[in-house]
């Protein structure tokens, strides 16, 4: 116990303020603000892998550490689209997760936002269309932001959930 | 071992790679002869897949791979009867042949007698009467999605019941479907159906010229993009007789240790996490995170999607990665060892990680276990050992072996792999020689067919490239380890608890989108 408590202290808080708001020491604060004020609430996510190839889940994932610590932002990963504001969903969108991305897409309450992330949830990519891939995400639900890159870099996929909630907002 | 071949006509002839290959030309009498000499052998199966020629001679080929502790030995049958093409399943000697048969069914329309037949890779996306692979197929056609309904293996008997996970899951992982039959809290069985992340990459490929295959291959499944661009590279420039300059040969292998760390760091914070030790994910979460970012800063990428082409390496590394890769490792090395006690004795992780997820090393053996599964099972495999191909020849790799084969075996032949990567990353650095870090490469003579094998962090990556005319691309034939590596876990998980199956999941971190293609 002694080790798990030293190392944690040795560690110290290693946050990061979101690159965008780095200037603005009340950041966060405006942020958790503006996350109460569109939901009330954390804004939940349920990510969903249609296809890819692993990389943007990596990422994903890398949200979560220290560095980027989301939950303190008011963000938190949900288990289940029932639960969810936001769809994040990765590609692209092969044709046997087909089905199952539509039915998550009903499953989710409205109002709902969708995210595709990364270049294969835009166009496809490297797979395109085929017989196995329908390509980007757009061609199956409607997609309300993008965000690019293969795969994007936590900072830029935190960038474009923020962006899409605050533009929630305003057009609130 | 060579001896058993000697009768084929042709003998057999080297096969072109970046480790020693031999192929041989069978029959449909000499297939399963071959296949039976190697299983005496103790060989381990690498893979098995398929091609349509019958463009060029008129019959479809069937292929299969395997390790011998020297060499990889490819065994080719071409199937004349091209109306129905079949061949002896392989499944009977090398279990793990099956799924692969039935994704070759699926993709070729060629077929065993095996009884489990039940398709694999097709899903509803595309009628049972097209087989993608096939040359005359237009890989851009597009079908509506059907509904047919997959017959899963009952459980029955008083008190059973079916827990069916996914495909989309719980957390941020990949899509795939778990069906559980259970009573109260014990796993009887557990099935799994892969295939949800099918891109269709193997006519892809065809449709690339050879100039840009990494490409793909790099993201064929991202968290061994690494290992997947080299084993592609390797095997087009083994039939391109292109000879990487040596600076760019340790720059990959740095590459490849830098993504071996990564990924075992992630799964250990992980494994700590599913015990219900958070303190682990946040501190291995971190390390991660400080390697991948110190990655950004040198390679130029955090996760290595372009670094790796034919001829060599996409970028050198600037003037001061040396001291800062140093002071790196060092401080990586003090908190790996300061956590592994902090695992080793903390008796709640401990009582999670023992004896969860079984897998002794006789069911190992038989089924088929690659890579880092089999090491924690006893099995002595490691490329990077037993052949070692440039630069690792000299650099003189001891393998991680553990012999208990549960999720706390999994967790220790990691927690070896990262100090091994270490000391691996070190010796690079201080021997990196100057020059190029990129060569030219010519276009591959068509038919000419070369073979890459990597021993990436899960196990060995293979890609095997036939060129086409004029820089194109006629067959690629990928495999991930997770393909033997998948019904082991359906293995390790009987008589355990439910709520142990993301831990003992998670202890295996198979990839899904590697398996599907």
């Amino acid at each position: 116990m002694f080790d798990v408590l030293s190392r944690i202290m040795r560690t110290g808080i290693l946050t990061e303020t979101p690159a965008e708001d780095a200037q603005n020491s009340s950041a966060i604060t405006d942020l958790q603000t503006d996350l109460r004020s569109i939901l009330g609430r954390a804004l939940c996510i349920r990510q969903v892998d249609a296809g890819s190839c692993n990389g943007c889940e990596l990422e994903i994932n890398a949200l979560n550490n220290p560095y980027y610590n989301l939950e303190g932002l008011g963000i938190k990963f949900v288990a289940s689209p029932r639960h969810a504001d936001l769809l994040l969903v990765t590609g692209p969108v092969s044709v046997n997760m087909e089905e199952a991305l539509k039915r998550t897409y009903d499953a989710t309450p409205d109002p709902k936002f969708v995210v595709a992330l990364g270049d294969c949830a835009d166009c496809g990519c490297v797979f395109g269309r085929s017989y196995a891939s329908r390509g980007g995400v757009a061609n199956l639900i409607p997609v309300d932001y993008t965000i690019l890159g293969c795969p994007p870099e936590p900072a830029a996929i935190l960038k474009g959930i923020l962006q899409v909630a605050r533009s929630k907002h305003r057009a609130s | 071992m060579m001896m058993e071949f000697d009768r084929f006509d042709p003998p057999p002839a080297k096969f072109p790679g970046n480790v020693p290959a031999i192929r041989v030309q069978a029959n449909a009498d000499h297939w399963f002869a071959a296949a039976e000499a190697l299983h005496a052998a103790h060989a381990h199966f690498l893979s098995l897949w398929g091609a349509d020629d019958r463009d060029r001679d008129n019959c479809f080929r069937i292929y299969g791979a395997w390790l011998l502790p020297d060499r990889v030995v490819v065994i080719e049958n071409a199937l004349r009867d091209v109306a129905n093409p079949h061949y002896a399943s392989l499944a009977p000697l090398f279990p793990a042949a099956s799924r692969m048969q039935r994704a070759v069914y699926d993709l070729l329309g060629i077929s065993t007698e095996e009884p489990d037949m039940r398709r694999w890779l097709r899903h509803d996306g595309w009628p049972e009467s097209v087989f993608p692979l096939r040359r005359a197929f237009d890989g851009n056609q597009q079908y509506p999605v059907t509904s047919e309904p997959y017959p899963f293996v009952q459980v029955e008997g008083d008190g059973v019941h079916e827990i069916p996970v996914g495909p989309v899951h719980a957390g941020t992982i990949e899509p795939g479907h778990f069906r559980f039959s259970v009573v109260g809290e014990k796993v009887l069985r557990l099935e799994e159906r892969l295939g949800y992340t099918h891109k269709g990459v193997g006519k892809r490929f065809q449709a690339m010229p050879q100039a840009e295959g990494h490409w793909l291959a790099a993201r064929l499944c991202g968290d061994s993009a690494v290992a997947f661009s080299w084993a592609w590279c390797a095997a087009l420039e083994s039939i391109t007789d292109t000879l990487c300059p040596p600076r760019a040969i340790a720059l990959r292998a740095l590459a490849l240790e830098h993504e071996r760390m990564a990924n075992h760091l992630g799964d250990l914070g992980a494994l700590g996490n599913d015990a219900g030790f958070a303190f682990g994910l946040t501190q291995f979460s971190r390390l991660k995170e400080d390697l991948l970012r110190t990655g950004a800063a040198l390679f130029g990428e955090r996760y290595l999607m372009n670094f790796i082409l034919p001829g060599g390496v996409a970028r050198d590394l600037p003037a001061h990665a040396s001291a800062l890769l140093s002071a790196q490792y060092l401080k990586l090395e003090e908190s790996v060892a300061g956590l592994r006690s902090i695992y080793d004795e903390h008796a709640g992780v401990q009582d999670r990680f023992r004896e969860t997820g079984r897998l002794d090393h006789a069911p190992a053996e038989q089924l088929g276990a690659l890579g880092l599964v089999a090491r924690a099972s006893g099995i002595q495999c490691d490329l990077r050992v037993n052949m070692p191909w440039p630069p690792y020849d000299g650099l003189q790799v001891q393998p991680a072996l553990q012999t208990s084969g549960d999720v706390a075996a999994r967790a220790q032949v990691r927690f070896d792999e990262v100090f091994a990567s270490l000391r691996l990353c070190r010796a690079l650095l201080a021997d990196l020689s100057a020059g190029p870090v990129h060569a030219a490469v010519p276009i591959a003579e068509p038919g000419s067919m070369g073979i890459g094998l990597i021993e990436g962090w899960r196990g060995p990556v293979l890609i095997v490239l036939e060129a086409g005319p004029e820089g194109s691309i006629r067959n690629c034939h990928a495999h991930d380890p997770s393909w033997q590596n998948w019904p082991l876990l359906e293995y390790a998980i009987i008589g355990n608890l439910v709520p142990d199956f993301p831990l003992i999941n998670k202890s295996f971190n198979l990839s899904y989108s590697g398996q599907d293609g």
